[in-house]
């Protein structure tokens, strides 16, 4: 063969052999990192694996907040209007993170509590995570209730009183 | 009226933009001179028209007129000054006036800097630069004109700029930033141009390779001005946060990060050309998918703007046409493409492509991150995203090994490399890296941390392979040695100070990712946290009052072994305009470390959440990019790019006899 053409074929043996390594290893990396998300009535009927690196969201029921008075932790429960969860925490709360607010928990389920290492709330006021305003949507279609803005009217979670 | 007047000079600049695509190149086709000379013209009139529109939106912004939608949704008539000029660019629809102002100066800039190319040419980069500009000035025209008015319903207060964004760093961050995303069109009018004219020669590459460089430059600054904003800015203490929005801008600078170096090699020895034209297709075709997702809503992010399927569809929809066209072009004509030139295994060309190769698998893995949650949901897979450890696991180890490389590569020549090269060049760097890990691991002996070592010995390795390389080359010339250290080719230097920032931000990165300490705990007045050996006492809140915002400010009193170091005053601030509580961190750094404090909640009684970081040599990150970027601009500055002299048949006959 000539030499330019033996090169060049080693090149791209060699491309090949190393892209597809690399495509293997990003595949099975991939299939160990990602992270998946689950409503607050998935987690509260335990279809959500112990011990697994998941995501939460939904919105923090108004007048579960509580804080330690010593250190840094603090409880609250998250909701989609259907069913509630039980979140822990230690660590600073992002600024937007209030009660009624729509947020997002990084973390795992451990014996029916939400274990979260990382508390996301929205960024700006006019915006809810999508995952949760798609979670909060399918909860009111289940329970008959005409599409509005999401979190609105959770503080009476159970409680007719929507608008 | 202003805002009318603005509006009407877009759509004059789309009619100049079309006939810029047009006449141009129909005239390169039929050999008409005079039609391809109208491009440099056409070229200028859409850049004055852009501007005035441009200039048109910033005196709506100066006079606070609420009557215009935009200014009332970004402004406020109580911003001061400079972030109501910054605001212009504080939402979807100005932010998109800016980038086609900055694709029209480009335009410009190449129609000014271009009289040295064959005319045929320049008619051809700025008709493709004129097509893409019609993409986007239809796009804001049809999807998002900021001018709409808000008629009769005025409000008489805007809803102000997004306190996030009222910072300094907002004013350079997103024009510098663009400058790098826009300005890889360039390069992609360029290899479309060549692609069209079946001339891929060296030439090709010297024409193109300083606005690659360029655009590279301003892209590298643009996104280490990003990360050092969002590191003071979002109270978090990170710098990167593998975000969608990072990952999109993060994308076009790998590719174009191989882009110069393959350019590199195209223009000094004839090969890889058909590669580098992917390249410079792919940069833009990148830059382009950032923006569809940044602007579509697909994704979530601190960087997303307001959600609207219309945008989205049509920036698919040009993207696609973008990609689509030009790799079909590139399908029919670049089998064409035939190297003139071998190289041997040991050589200079082989560690460029290993080079390429790595900067490619990485920028894949990154693009599957970003698009595998979009993907999965599209599939019905479920809400899933992909964590910062799956990046990093790619990232890390392909950076180090891209080091390694440059210091190997660094040793070798074109064409071929005899063995006793390696050793006479690299020994020294070697034992400077051996001996620079092992200092760095005894310095933090009871914790040590391997990664940490390593990373402190690759970059002591890249910056001491660039000055030992500098001192045998200046030694091989005649004369003395220190007059010639000085008397480089300006292509050296930028090579030499973009590697050896690339060695200052590897042992930045490295080191603060392993041996920073976090602490967030709760503090009453009077307490004092120690943390990394220093001593934070929390003396108390302070009301203060800005410009704009009311303030809670914490005193935090730093000392070490007894000994005073600094007052921190991280802030709470309530803007007047309404809306929700900003963290605004409160750093001390230097060379060595950063102190960074950060207040989280009042918990009752006086006490309050305090996010603590000791973080080592963090500022050596964006010392390192800034290193970079500088390089990136002496090569763009270089005078030989610009020199009218045909030496583009040089390097052909030279690889002919080599072959």
């Amino acid at each position: 063969m000539h030499p330019v053409r033996k090169q060049r074929l080693y090149i791209v043996l060699f491309i090949v052999g190393f892209a597809s390594v690399a495509i293997g290893l990003m595949v099975f990396a991939l299939s160990e990192n990602i992270n998946l998300f689950y409503p607050p009535s998935k987690l509260a009927n335990g279809e959500a694996p112990d011990n697994v690196n998941i995501r939460g969201g939904g919105c923090v029921v108004p007048g579960s907040v509580e804080r330690s008075k010593t250190d840094l932790g603090v409880r609250f429960a998250l909701t989609d209007g259907l069913a509630k969860v039980p979140v822990v925490f230690s660590g600073i709360l992002p600024d937007l993170f209030s009660e009624g607010e729509a947020v997002v928990v990084n973390g795992k389920m451990l014996a029916g509590v939400f274990q979260a290492e990382q508390v996301l709330a929205k960024h700006d006021e006019n915006y809810t995570p999508p995952e949760v305003a798609d979670a909060v949507g399918q909860a009111n279609a289940e329970k008959g209730v005409q599409h509005q803005a999401t979190c609105e009217g959770m503080a009476m979670s159970g409680n007719k009183t929507y608008k | 009226m202003i805002a009318e007047l603005g509006h009407i000079t877009l759509i004059i600049a789309l009619a100049l933009s079309v006939l810029l695509a047009v006449i141009p190149m129909w005239g390169s086709y039929s050999n008409n001179a005079l039609w391809m000379s109208s491009s440099r013209s056409l070229a200028t009139g859409m850049f004055v028209f852009v501007a005035i529109s441009y200039g048109c939106l910033t005196i709506n912004f100066m006079e606070s007129d609420f009557t215009v939608a935009y200014v009332a949704a970004t402004s406020n008539s109580i911003l001061p000054w400079y972030y109501k000029l910054s605001a212009v660019w504080g939402g979807h629809e100005g932010s998109f006036l800016l980038w086609m102002l900055m694709l029209a100066g480009w335009t410009f800039t190449v129609a000014c800097l271009s009289r040295s190319l064959p005319e045929i040419i320049v008619a051809r980069v700025l008709a493709v630069l004129g097509f893409l500009s019609i993409g986007f000035l239809l796009f804001m025209l049809l999807t998002s004109n900021p001018f709409d008015r808000l008629l009769p319903d005025t409000p008489s207060e805007g809803r102000d700029l997004n306190p996030l964004l009222q910072d300094p760093a907002f004013i350079f961050h997103p024009p510098i930033l663009y400058m790098g995303y826009v300005g890889l069109s360039v390069a992609f009018a360029f290899a479309v141009a060549a692609l069209l004219s079946g001339r891929l020669d060296s030439a090709w590459a010297r024409w193109s390779r300083p606005w690659a460089t360029a655009a590279w430059a301003f892209l590298s600054l643009g996104i280490a001005l990003g990360s050092w904003w969002a590191y003071y800015e979002l109270g978090w203490g990170g710098w990167w946060f593998w975000d969608p929005v990072e990952n999109a801008v993060f994308m076009p600078w790998l590719v174009a990060t191989a882009l110069i170096h393959s350019l590199a090699v195209t223009e000094k020895r004839g090969v890889f050309k058909s590669w580098t034209i992917l390249l410079a297709i792919f940069s833009f075709s990148l830059s382009l998918l950032g923006t569809f997702l940044v602007r579509s809503g697909v994704i979530t992010s601190v960087h997303a703007f307001a959600t609207d399927p219309e945008r989205g569809v049509f920036i698919l929809a040009f993207l696609g046409l973008v990609v689509g066209g030009s790799l079909l072009l590139y399908a029919i004509k670049a089998p064409t493409i035939r190297a003139t030139a071998t190289f041997s295994w040991v050589s200079r060309e082989l560690f460029l492509l290993l080079n390429n190769i790595l900067l490619a698998v990485l920028m894949l893995t990154v693009l599957l991150g970003t698009l595998y949650p979009l993907i999965a949901d599209a599939m019905g897979l479920g809400r899933i995203s992909v964590g910062p450890p799956f990046f990093n696991l790619f990232f890390v180890p392909i950076i180090l090994t891209l080091s390694l490389l440059l210091g190997l590569g660094a040793a070798t020549q074109w064409k071929s490399t005899r063995g006793e090269r390696f050793s006479n060049l690299l020994l020294i760097p070697a034992v400077v890296s051996v001996v620079m890990g092992i200092v760095v691991a005894s310095l933090y002996g009871e914790n040590f941390a391997w990664k940490g070592a390593l990373c402190a010995a690759l970059g002591a390795w890249v910056m001491s392979v660039t000055f030992t390389d500098w001192w045998k080359k200046a030694k091989a010339k005649r004369g003395s040695t220190i007059a010639q250290l000085f008397n480089m080719t300006p292509s050296f230097y930028s090579m030499a100070l973009a590697h050896f920032g690339l060695g200052v931000a590897i042992i930045g990165g490295g080191l603060s990712s392993v041996y920073s300490v976090q602490k967030d705990v709760r503090m009453e007045p009077g307490e004092t946290v120690s943390v990394a050996q220093y001593d934070f006492k929390f003396e108390g809140m302070l009301a203060v009052d800005g410009a704009n915002y009311r303030a809670d400010r914490g005193q935090i009193h730093v000392s070490k072994d007894g000994e005073f170091i600094t007052i921190l005053g991280p802030e709470k601030r309530h803007y007047l305009s309404g809306g929700n509580m900003m963290t605004e961190a409160a750093i001390d750094s230097n060379l060595a470390r950063d102190l960074y404090v950060a207040m989280g909640e009042h918990l009752g009684e006086g006490a309050w959440g305090v996010r603590i970081y000791v973080k080592p040599f963090v500022m050596w990150i964006w010392l390192g990019v800034l290193f970079m970027g500088l390089g990136g601009f002496v090569a763009a500055a270089d005078k030989r790019y610009r020199s009218k002299t045909k030496r583009s048949n040089a390097p052909q006959a030279s690889a002919i006899s080599a072959a």
